[in-house]
């Protein structure tokens, strides 16, 4: 089956020490964080309990945490991203592929498909610190659910791109430079003069400007579209790109 | 009987510069095509085309009856091919590798673990599934190469220069096995060692600035030319005695007591051997001239082709 694709990328990236280190980074850094927020929230409770519409536990520690999260993986995915083509076209295994009897858009999905999945794992990890909280008190899981559908969007969309620039060379380092460069322009678009009238269309293309509002618990299936589009366009530009190499050679 | 594999006016263009140049040829089930050629000939190009790694700019391909360019999935399923470079994942073990070029191929998972094993028979490394493919020599990395190209029993192998970077024990043993695999497949043998070709081949076919300037069975290579008779004489006479020899057309020295006469087809050389002796020239050695492949080789690939 073409699955064999993906199961052999994830035991590349499980067999090498950097997708474990860097699960562990993020395990480490998120957790940090979780316990710093939590500390804090229990120093000023007595004095939130005063306030006449207080933040809660959800505005306090869950969504400072999965916007973390977001902003960490941000910065993984390239690292991750980088060789899932690269290295192919690098050491001629890429001929070996295309050898085989599968196309072009199933070696790409597959592809896409390990990075997913490796994603999901960080996500799961994730997501089962703000579900802790749930032993000892209420959470806004609608709230929570929605910050978690957005950062695993999110996640879906960083891994199209960070495949895409992969597909573009032979060098690892390049590829991994160009993901940082586009994800971190796409993050901090919306920065620009928010008042001018071009600021909507910044607005719309900014990747934190959407994650923002699905972690303040608003889920708009526009918001939705929005990741999968971008995550779909990119998936067909790379399967584009690489049947050019096919023509080009 | 159908050719296992039909390339028709294949052509491919970099940039401009025609690499491979309306190509046609067929392989048909039991031949080993030795395909030769200089480096830069396009030898790896149409290789590349034939797996599909490549698209062509005109021309047809057809695997086992099927169009690659039309049903590239279904035509691609009958091919195995090792690039020149062995396409290896350093990070799995060949157990591991083979597993996973299996499931490319579509093998059955019933099967599997079986066609593995008799393919690791075949190729020598039944003793190394465990290992790390980095850490494998040069040679056993191209064993894998080899096997992972004949591991879902193909009816078309390409091997482009499978005997690169081996020693010449495990040469002889990979000339064997294609020999072998070679009885009931169609195989292509890309390389530019002759002696390979010679050793394995029952076809070859010699490619130059992209096109294709001979192609013969190798039995006919070694029938043919017998017009030209190379003689070694201790008391050599003058040129002009030779010349006036039965059935001569011409003969010219090529060195101080060699000579080669040129001679009509149906000249007989025991007529040459005796007049020779009657003559007391001397002989002490008269042999055919075989134009072998190597001259063919350099008679072809050292001229500009015509355009």
């Amino acid at each position: 089956m073409i699955l064999a694709i993906a199961k052999r990328e994830l035991r590349g990236l499980f067999y090498s020490p950097l997708a474990w280190s860097l699960i562990a980074v993020v395990q480490l850094t998120l957790a940090w964080l979780f316990m710093i927020q939590l500390e804090e929230y229990l120093q000023f409770q007595s004095e939130l309990i005063t306030l006449d519409n207080a933040p809660g536990i959800t505005d306090l520690i869950v969504a400072p945490l999965i916007d973390s999260a977001a902003v960490l993986l941000l910065l993984i995915t390239p690292l991750l991203s980088m060789r899932l083509i690269s290295e192919e076209l690098r050491s001629h295994t890429f001929g070996f592929l295309l050898s085989a009897p599968v196309s072009m858009s199933q070696i790409v999905l597959c592809k896409y498909l390990a990075l997913l999945i490796l994603f999901s794992i960080i996500w799961l990890l994730t997501a089962l610190m703000p579900l802790s909280l749930l032993a000892g008190g209420n959470i806004d899981l609608g709230r929570t659910a929605a910050g978690l559908l957005g950062l695993w969007l999110l996640a879906a969309a960083f891994a199209a791109i960070g495949l895409f620039f992969s597909s573009l060379t032979r060098q690892p380092a390049v590829a991994a430079v160009s993901s940082y460069g586009l994800l971190l322009f796409l993050w901090i678009i919306n920065l620009s003069g928010s008042s001018d009238r071009s600021s909507g269309l910044f607005d719309w293309l900014s990747l934190s400007a959407h994650f923002r509002r699905l972690t303040s618990g608003l889920v708009n299936s526009s918001y939705l579209l929005f990741y999968l589009l971008l995550a779909i366009g990119f998936l067909a530009l790379t399967i584009k790109h690489l049947d050019g190499y096919r023509t080009q050679g | 009987m159908k050719p296992l594999l039909a390339i028709q006016h294949l052509s491919r263009r970099f940039a401009g510069q025609l690499a491979v140049n309306d190509i046609s040829f067929e392989l048909h089930a039991g031949e080993v095509l030795g395909f030769l050629g200089p480096n830069g000939a396009g030898k790896s190009t149409t290789m590349r085309m034939i797996s599909g790694g490549l698209a062509p700019t005109g021309g047809k391909i057809e695997i086992n009856g099927i169009d690659l360019l039309e049903y590239p999935l279904k035509a691609k399923s009958s091919l195995g091919y090792l690039p020149e470079n062995p396409p290896l994942y350093p990070e799995l073990t060949v157990d591991e590798y083979l597993r996973f070029a299996g499931e490319l191929r579509k093998i059955p998972k019933s099967d599997l673990a079986r066609a593995v094993e008799s393919v690791k028979n075949q190729c020598g490394l039944s003793d190394s599934g465990k290992r790390l493919i980095a850490n494998l020599s040069k040679g056993y990395q191209q064993r894998v190469g080899i096997a992972q190209a004949i591991i879902h029993d193909p009816a078309v192998v390409i091997l482009d220069e499978p005997t690169n970077g081996l020693d010449p024990n495990q040469i002889q043993e990979i000339r064997s096995l294609v020999r072998e695999l070679g009885k009931t497949r169609g195989i292509i043998l890309c390389t530019h060692i002759l002696p390979e070709v010679q050793a394995a081949c029952s076809r070859v076919m010699i490619l130059h600035q992209g096109q294709l300037v001979f192609s013969d069975d190798l039995i006919n290579l070694s029938r043919t030319q017998r017009n030209k008779l190379l003689l070694s004489l201790r008391n050599p006479p003058e040129l002009q005695a030779l010349n006036e020899l039965p059935g001569v057309t011409r003969a010219s020295a090529t060195g101080p007591t060699r000579f080669r006469l040129e001679m009509h087809e149906q000249a007989d050389a025991t007529v040459i051997a005796q007049q020779v002796s009657a003559n007391g020239w001397q002989l002490e050695e008269m042999r055919w001239e075989h134009e072998d492949l190597q001259q063919i080789f350099t008679r072809l690939t050292t001229s500009e082709v015509a355009a």
